[in-house]
């Protein structure tokens, strides 16, 4: 295990390594915008991880509410897995925050606009902090049912909140990727967006492997200690 | 006959506060508070007030009724009483739903002592359908009350509990609070329709409704 993860750290960094070469000084300059475009490369695959990485952690959220009381060994995984993603999500969430404001700075002229997919983002963000929040004020394995049932309200919160926004105003450029006939990238981007989806993706495989190992051990830890003491008494 | 478990638990709730008059009287102060200092704040003129004296309405029922929940399940909490509901044979929905329903009566008559208050404060005249506040600002406030009960039960257990409800209650509500501003504001000021809104805040209750009921059971039981 040790030799893999090795293996896949080393296969991260070439993709990330390549897909900064390829965003950097392959891809040719965007007329409109300048240099400036090329943060796309790390704002977009940053997003589309952020919601996988959310949307995993949602399941792990029901599958660890399903085999609380008939499968507690699964249910421990479950929680961890879920644990890690909605941390990793977070990241990934951050740096969409971080990205899209400087991008919006010389493009549209402002840092900030309370559009659609911006204030979604934004709440989605604060839902999952808030998340992380409650896990650490509650304690014991009451925390852990308590943490997955908000986890399911948060992401049903989600397209709620898209909607909504979107009928309030929408500034973000219109959906480039699968939208209507005029929108999609220019061919020349393709390559670095690709290369960028899969370095960013095998490092958030490689960081919840490790951040979802840790936390089992620590549950396991923590079980061990409970049991101890129960002797002991 | 007996009546549902539900009418049960609101019986005994309105009663304690019948009897008490605590989350009533806290919620009410608290609100009046808010509204004045925002009034201080803002110094609202004619023209202004309209528009920004629905949401400093809606933000102000928000923490009043934040600071009451609080307090719905901490009076449970004495005596173990939670733990003998957990025992009874009574559905852990119905709990919940004589809880919501209680807590949004007692916020329901805050904002009805509230509104003239609020209308001479601010110099209002509406200018759109008033009876349309009559289904705006009740689902909205439905909306808070439903995730706040809910998220009150959740976090009663936790460390610092006082502060970690509105932490995790203000953004699941948001889309709600956005729904409700908007729809008391095209109210108020009578420039846009707010249909849309009010569709909003329906279908936002619903659901959270439904789920609330559905998890409610997993939350009372959490060991």
């Amino acid at each position: 295990m040790k030799l893999f993860r090795w293996f896949w750290l080393v296969l991260t960094l070439a993709l990330l390594a390549n897909g900064f070469r390829v965003a950097m000084f392959v891809v040719p300059v965007d007329q409109e915008q300048g240099e400036i475009f090329r943060i796309f490369f790390y704002h977009f695959p940053s997003a589309m991880m952020a919601f996988l990485f959310f949307f995993l952690s949602f399941l792990a959220s029901i599958a660890y509410l399903i085999y609380r009381r008939s499968n507690t060994a699964r249910a421990m995984r479950a929680d961890a897995f879920a644990l890690a993603n909605a941390e990793m999500g977070v990241a990934f969430c951050t740096v969409v925050l971080i990205t899209g404001p400087l991008w919006a700075r010389p493009v549209w002229g402002i840092w900030w606009t309370w559009d659609a997919r911006l204030t979604t983002t934004l709440v989605l963000y604060l839902i999952y902090v808030a998340y992380l929040l409650l896990r650490r004020f509650a304690a014991g394995p009451e925390m852990r049912t308590l943490a997955a049932v908000m986890a399911i309200f948060g992401y049903v919160d989600v397209p709620i909140v898209y909607m909504s926004t979107r009928w309030w105003r929408t500034q973000h450029p219109a959906p480039v990727i699968g939208g209507g006939a005029d929108s999609g990238l220019d061919p020349s981007m393709w390559p670095a967006v690709w290369w960028n989806l899969a370095g960013w993706l095998a490092w958030g495989i490689f960081v919840v492997g490790l951040r979802y190992a840790a936390e089992y051990r620590h549950q396991l830890a923590e079980q061990r200690a409970a049991l101890a003491a129960l002797e002991a008494a | 006959m007996k009546p549902p478990y539900f009418l049960i638990h609101l019986a005994k709730d309105l009663r304690i506060e019948w009897r008490s008059r605590d989350a009533v009287n806290s919620m009410l102060f608290f609100a009046l508070l808010v509204v004045v200092i925002f009034s201080l704040a803002f110094d609202p003129t004619r023209a202004v007030s309209r528009q920004i004296s629905g949401p400093i309405l809606c933000v102000a029922i928000l923490f009043a009724a934040v600071s009451a929940l609080n307090q719905a399940w901490a009076r449970e909490l004495r005596h173990q009483v939670l733990d003998a509901q957990r025992m009874s044979p009574a559905p852990g929905a119905a709990l919940f739903v004589g809880k919501v329903l209680a807590n949004f009566l007692f916020v329901g008559a805050v904002e009805l002592l509230l509104a003239p208050l609020f209308a001479i404060f601010y110099n209002l005249h509406v200018l759109g359908n008033v009876w349309l506040l009559l289904l705006a600002v009740p689902l909205g406030t439905w909306a808070i009350i439903v995730n706040g009960t809910f998220f009150a039960a959740l976090s009663i257990r936790s460390r610092n509990r006082e502060l970690l409800l509105p932490l995790i209650l203000f953004p699941i509500f948001m889309p709600a609070l956005l729904g409700m501003v908007l729809a008391i504001s095209a109210i108020l000021t009578g420039d846009s329709d707010p249909a849309l809104w009010i569709k909003l805040l329906l279908g936002y209750d619903v659901i959270f409704t439904t789920i609330s009921m559905l998890l409610f059971e997993i939350v009372l039981h959490a060991e």
